[in-house]
């Protein structure tokens, strides 16, 4: 009986041996993979097993962590003034993952990064608790809260860009949230969020980033700016071939201005000045949509901007000529963020240079190490210098003694745009108001700034992107040229 | 000069009993558990477990009471039984008392701390091991009781069907004041000594009484006649009490004492034939069968939404995020699996605290469990105790292979549990029991044979060196 007897043993030991091999595979081969897995939830334990690294703001931590007694997660994420900031770093729930900068830098705000890595094996040999990095924004204080203050109750947002650099000073957008209230995982969590995606004004989306509005009158400073680029004109003090009424190409229909002004063959200055419909909107169609197109696209138009929070993909599209004609002053089918309208007003401020805009300045290992420093890149060349001071020139009027002029500061050179911009079939909505501009000081300009006001008063176009938006951007210019003295 | 040293198991001349050996790998084990122990309360509590001096003496004590009687009643038997059996043991108590420790555990409304019990469980196992090799002198004697362990067995197996299902499968008989039990795991001993009682006087005939027919030998029908009723009641077993793990063990230990027996791979092909024949038609109706090969499929698939795809999939993760070296005991999250993480999927902690290195060797005290009980059945003189032998290994290994198999989603998962390892009296009692026998049939095989009478010859023809 022993040679079946040895079989069996053999047999046995293949049993045995397909263990062995399984037990690799699963835990050798599929580690990573399994331990990774998004229903493991190891993950999220060892998210919250230690106080999560900040966000700072003006050197000072806007977020933090605090302990929590139940269940397995130990501990929660706070934000010191949620609503303010919650455009800026998103939320970081242990119940409903995260978004933004919570999401984005979670591998320093955990400590989990590769970049990390020297700092971890170190902190393992010293026996030190496992921490998180910080991560330093590029905004500053007293920009955002002029921002919120100013839109107040009101529907909006506000973004502001050093056109120098691109870093973004100020990321607005009302009604806002505060991360707070579902960071944890309780019921309570679940219900806070639940009301939070039901209300109609929908405070979790980030206005200045992921919402599109047509930009009204402010996208005629892009149509001058094609005009320019093109040859199409070149004194911005002389007189265009502007036919007043101009009728809408292919069409009988005349493009009506907002009341009795100046606009026949106006002068580029004269025709932003009082905001002429009839003079750019026939630019736009003396240029064509191509020429048009590239222009914008030199302004970063047509495609997702990444800062490193993702921006919705601001539109110029392919069009007939009337809708063309149309979306050289800002309406149709044209449609932008409020980032891309502060982009276009911090290109024209910047002699024609765009950056790219970034709102990480710096990220940090636990101990305060700098193990990234940003630095400003140039995106593209908008628009020549010598055209672009025409065009800062032209933005000037408007806050000298155009539409713009509740946007002045004292002592500052401001150049600005209103704009009113229709929405609604037939019209039949609340226009938006918005306000682009920029500050100039004897170093240059250091801040451009957009400002859209969703539920803006409907009587009179360009006056109320003035009288709307202007002093909300006035106030947050302000702000940071007050904070570089 | 003439004193032959002969280590193997086989060896009849002079064979060293090796008790020493034994009692150096006994402490050893229990060295081991131990420090497991203390391993736990440090992770856990940073200190040493205010228990760890009781647990130590204790284990101590089952182990020395042990070894005292295989030293007693055995003392030729394979040194490496008893030492593996007490470091899984040991080891198997400090996964359970580490997993009482669980808060997520002990926030269940049916959480109760299984160590003390496991404990206690272990030293009536210990208890059963000393009174086996006591009252059972010869493995031989058990010959006499084959077809009256047939019928323990029969009561056994049938015996939960009368009691209501716990978790899909009827395996449980509820004795008031004592607990649950499980008879299946004794079933399976007794079986063993069933199959090798019959199949020693039935050898030659199933051997030999066949036709040759396209190359295999086919028995005869009188013949083929038990090895149908072994397939239909494992059928059996799997549709009414649903439990899958026994009737594989029940069905491959009889093929496999089958094959010993007669020496025709024919049987082998049979034998597998049916047990696929059978497994394709009982899962085709059956759903708590279904339920579990869909969820060794695909076990993320049915995430949320099936019980037992959810189980699969929590233990996956846990032997992913053990990796090579594990997480160390105590620091991992293998509670995470729910009620059955100290029973059925007890190798899932195994996995994650001790890793890719820890999983591997616990594999290899199993390999090293069934090869000595190969080893022994190899070594055996008699055809019964070479059948009891090979018939408990074999069972032993497709128990393993069908329990890790399962949790590692190589196959299946039929719901048995690991041998000493996993929480539940039951199971280390039956063990404790196959152990016994093991290691009572070791005894008589390494025993050396008695010394021929001293012959007058002898004294003539012996060597005179100067």
């Amino acid at each position: 009986m022993n040679k079946p007897l040895r079989r069996i043993a053999i047999f046995c030991g293949i049993l045995v041996l397909a263990l062995l091999i399984r037990d690799n595979w699963l835990q050798y081969v599929r580690a990573d993979e399994l331990n990774s897995h998004k229903y493991n939830r190891r993950v999220q334990i060892e998210r919250y097993a230690h106080e999560r690294g900040d966000i700072i703001v003006d050197g000072k931590a806007i977020t933090g962590s605090v302990e929590t007694e139940d269940g397995d997660f130990t501990y929660k994420r706070v934000w010191k003034d949620g609503p303010l900031w919650a455009p800026v770093t998103g939320y970081s729930s242990q119940a409903f993952d995260s978004s933004q900068l919570e999401n984005l830098e979670d591998g320093i705000l955990t400590g989990n990064s590769d970049q990390l890595f020297f700092n971890r094996t170190l902190s393992m040999f010293t026996g030190k608790k496992k921490q998180g990095g910080n991560v330093v924004t590029t905004l500053n204080g007293a920009a955002q809260t002029a921002a919120f203050k100013g839109l107040g109750e009101k529907k909006g947002a506000v973004v502001a860009l050093d056109p120098q650099t691109g870093a973004i000073l100020a990321l607005a957008s009302t009604p806002s949230y505060d991360p707070s209230v579902f960071a944890g995982n309780s019921l309570k969590d679940s219900d806070a969020r639940q009301q939070l995606l039901k209300d109609k004004d929908k405070p979790m989306l980030n206005r200045a980033l992921r919402e599109t509005y047509p930009p009204g009158s402010t996208f005629k400073v892009v149509t001058a700016a094609a005009a320019l680029e093109n040859g199409l004109y070149d004194d911005i003090d002389a007189k265009t071939e502007s036919p007043l009424p101009w009728t809408l190409p292919q069409t009988q229909i005349p493009l009506q201005n907002e009341g009795d002004i100046p606009c026949e063959n106006a002068s580029l200055r004269e025709a932003l000045r009082v905001s002429c419909n009839s003079v750019f909107g026939k630019m736009s169609d003396d240029l064509g949509n191509k020429k048009m197109i590239e222009q914008t696209d030199k302004f970063g138009f047509n495609k997702e901007v990444f800062t490193p929070v993702r921006a919705d993909a601001s539109i110029y599209p392919e069009d007939n000529k009337p809708q063309n004609a149309m979306a050289g002053i800002g309406q149709a089918s044209n449609r932008t963020t409020p980032l891309q309208m502060a982009m276009v007003a911090s290109a024209i401020a910047n002699d024609g240079k765009l950056m790219q805009p970034y709102m990480v300045a710096k990220r940090q290992a636990p101990n305060l190490d700098d193990i990234y420093t940003a630095e400003p890149e140039e995106l593209s060349r908008a628009l020549s210098g010598e055209n672009a001071q025409k065009v800062q020139q032209m933005m000037e009027t408007v806050v000298k003694d155009g539409t713009g002029t509740r946007a002045q500061i004292p002592g500052v050179t401001v150049g600005g745009k209103t704009g009113t911009a229709q929405h609604g079939l037939n019209n039949s909505e609340k226009p938006y108001a918005w306000f682009i501009s920029y500050a100039k000081t004897d170093n240059g300009s250091p801040v451009a700034v957009a400002v859209v006001v969703e539920d803006g008063n409907a009587n009179r176009d360009d006056i109320s992107g003035g009288g709307l938006a202007a002093p909300i951007a006035r106030d947050v210019m302000k702000a940071v040229v007050d904070s570089k003295q | 000069m003439s004193v032959v040293t002969n280590t193997t198991t086989i060896g009849a001349i002079d064979a060293p009993s090796r008790r020493n050996t034994e009692l150096a790998l006994v402490i050893f084990a229990i060295a081991i558990s131990v420090f497991a122990y203390a391993n736990v309360g440090l992770a856990l509590n940073g200190e040493l477990p205010s228990g760890m001096l009781g647990y130590g003496a204790g284990l101590a004590l089952l182990g020395g009471v042990a070894h005292l009687a295989v030293r007693r009643f055995a003392k030729y038997a394979d040194p490496l039984l008893l030492p593996l059996a007490v470091l899984l043991n040991g080891l198997g108590l400090a996964i359970i008392w580490r997993l009482d420790q669980s808060e997520r555990f002990q926030s269940l409304a049916t959480f109760a701390p299984a160590a003390s019990k496991q404990l206690l469980f272990s030293a009536i196992g210990v208890g059963t091991l000393v009174a086996v090799l006591a009252i059972l002198k010869d493995h031989r004697i058990l010959q006499r009781y084959t077809y009256i362990s047939m019928l323990v067995a029969l009561f056994l197996l049938i015996l939960p069907m009368f009691f209501p299902s716990v978790n899909g499968a009827k395996i449980w008989i509820k004795i008031p004041g004592v607990g649950t039990l499980q008879p299946g795991e004794f079933a399976k001993i007794i079986i063993a000594v069933f199959f090798a009682g019959y199949l020693m006087v039935k050898r030659d005939a199933l051997a030999l009484a066949s036709r040759r027919f396209m190359g295999l030998y086919l028995p005869r029908g009188r013949d083929l006649g038990p090895i149908l009723m072994v397939w239909a009641f494992s059928i059996l077993i799997l549709v009414f009490e649903t439990d899958l793990g026994s009737s594989l063990l029940f069905f491959g230990m009889f093929v496999v004492m089958l094959y010993v027996a007669t020496e025709r791979t024919s049987w082998i092909v049979f034998g597998l034939l049916m047990s696929a024949i059978g497994a394709v038609g009982v899962a085709s109706f059956e759903p708590h069968v279904q339920q579990r090969v869909t969820a060794w499929l695909d076990p993320f698939a049915g995430w949320g939404e099936q019980a037992a795809s959810e189980q699969m999939a929590k233990s996956l993760m846990a032997f992913g995020s053990g990796g090579t070296l594990g997480t160390g005991l105590g620091q991992g999250h293998s509670d995470l699996i729910g009620f059955a993480a100290n029973s059925d999927f007890i190798l899932a902690t195994v996995g994650e605290e001790l890793g890719l290195a820890g999983m591997m060797g616990v594999l290899l005290v199993y390999g090293l469990i069934v090869e000595r009980g190969v080893r022994t059945a190899l070594a055996a003189r008699d055809p019964f105790g070479k059948l009891l032998a090979i018939g408990l290994s074999g069972s032993f290994a497709i128990q393993v292979f069908v329990v890790a198999g399962g949790v590692m989603g190589l196959i299946p998962l039929t719901g048995m549990t690991m041998p000493f390892l996993a929480a539940g009296g039951s199971s280390v009692l039956a063990n404790w029991a196959l152990i016994a026998i093991l290691i009572r049939i070791s005894d008589t095989a390494r025993r050396p044979a008695p010394a021929p009478a001293p012959s007058t010859d002898a004294e003539m023809t012996q060597v005179v060196r100067p």
